[in-house]
């Protein structure tokens, strides 16, 4: 009896693996997938995301643009560590929300003296999954700058504002009906905490932004375009709605 | 070069079955999908995969265009000799990849 309970409370911790305290009602995409698609995820050996951080390890060491000075130069490597976790923050510059792909860019703007990266595409991605990949298991811990709370709350009206042809909220699948099926595919409660991720339909990694377009256009509605200043806030308000759920970069999901 | 996750372990006992694992970054691209051109994207995938060790090939598989973007290959094999278990691959146009990873065997 005795050893069957240690038995069970530890299959019960192993599953648990990611989630957040028993007490705690929210659960990640992660908690809703298969147990395969789980086992992919936690094996950094078989978590094609890792394909990504290790680019983006070795773009982080290259140096490039008129400064001549790799990301590595200017940022010893555990630096990086906990900064996705309370992204996007203020952006004095621009007195707007600045996500962690548009922080990177930034820098490679502003200290590299190199091009901004396309948006999505594969450098920008690998830069950003080595950047959160060091966030891997902390808790998501949302900026605090009382600026941000007018463009957090814009992101919650956004969330809540009914979209497209099928006219539907965000809230509407993932707050009013999470944990229910659509067409077969459970409907988890939208927590950015795996972003960037792998996703097996695209077969590659992708951004928050990616997923929502996928989202948006499921329910018929013109996707904003990557970069918009709506998917920053929704960002800013998904970071805060998890807050204290621990990263998860780079997440798998099906 | 490509990029590969290879999971050998260290070290191993002789006789004793060790999993290997490779995850190989590649499109895959099946050549039936066409692009924003309207065009054709050309077929580019692995063709066939195989593992040496101790001087012969302990593993290969053939792959085709229903395989997912970056295949991942585990495999046992049983640990005969220290030395390099070296993955090759080759593509539909014919280029091959190499990478080895070593393991001492006790
Ligand atoms: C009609 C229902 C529906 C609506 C409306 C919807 N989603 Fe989703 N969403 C889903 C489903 C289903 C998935 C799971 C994806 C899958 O497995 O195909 C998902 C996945 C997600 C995820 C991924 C979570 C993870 O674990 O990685 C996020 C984030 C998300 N949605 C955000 C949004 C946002 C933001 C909106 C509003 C702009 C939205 N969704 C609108 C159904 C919906
Ligand atoms: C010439 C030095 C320099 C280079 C090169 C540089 N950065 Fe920065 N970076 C900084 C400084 C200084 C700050 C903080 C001050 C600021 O806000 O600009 C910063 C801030 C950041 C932040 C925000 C950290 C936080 O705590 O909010 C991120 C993320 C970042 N850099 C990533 C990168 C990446 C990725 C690269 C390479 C593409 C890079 N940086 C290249 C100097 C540099």
């Amino acid at each position: 009896m005795k050893r069957a309970l240690v038995i069970a409370a530890l299959g019960f911790s192993l599953a648990a693996g990611l989630a957040v305290a028993a007490s705690d009602p929210r659960r990640s995409g992660f908690d809703f997938m298969s147990r395969e698609t789980q086992a992919m995820q936690k094996d950094d050996f078989s978590n094609p995301g890792m394909l990504w951080v290790q680019d983006g390890a070795d773009l982080f060491k290259a140096r490039t643009g008129t400064s001549g000075k790799a990301c590595a130069d200017c940022h010893a490597e555990p630096s990086m560590k906990g900064v996705a976790a309370r992204y996007p923050a203020f952006n004095a510059k621009t007195s707007r929300p600045i996500d962690l792909q548009g922080r990177i860019n930034q820098c490679r703007l502003d200290r590299q003296g190199a091009p901004e990266l396309p948006l999505e595409g594969h450098d920008l991605l690998a830069l950003t999954a080595y950047v959160a990949q060091q966030s891997r298991g902390l808790p998501v811990s949302p900026a605090t700058d009382p600026r941000l709370e007018p463009f957090r709350r814009q992101g919650e009206a956004l969330y809540k504002k009914k979209l497209g042809q099928l006219n539907f909220s965000c809230a509407d699948c993932h707050d009013a009906n999470a944990g229910r099926r659509l067409a077969g595919a459970p409907i988890p409660e939208a927590h950015p905490t795996g972003y960037p991720l792998y996703r097996l339909e695209w077969q590659a990694l992708g951004s928050l932004q990616k997923r929502m377009r996928g989202c948006m256009s499921g329910v018929r509605a013109e996707p904003y375009g990557y970069g918009a200043p709506e998917f920053v806030a929704i960002e800013l308000y998904l970071m805060s709605r998890a807050s204290g759920m621990p990263m998860e970069t780079p997440g798998v999901r099906p | 070069m490509a990029r590969a996750l290879i999971n050998v372990p260290a070290t191993a006992k002789k006789g004793e079955a060790v999993e290997i694992k490779v995850l190989i970054q590649h499109p895959m691209e099946t050549g039936f999908r066409t692009g924003p051109d309207g065009k054709l994207v050309p077929r580019d995938i692995i063709q066939r995969f195989s593992c040496t060790y101790d001087g012969q090939e302990v593993f290969a598989a053939e792959l085709h265009p229903a395989v997912a973007a970056n295949p991942f290959f585990a495999f046992f094999t049983l640990a005969t000799a220290s030395g390099p278990l070296i993955f090759k691959w080759t593509d539909n146009a014919g280029k091959e990849e190499s990478q080895s990873a070593d393991i001492a065997v006790t």
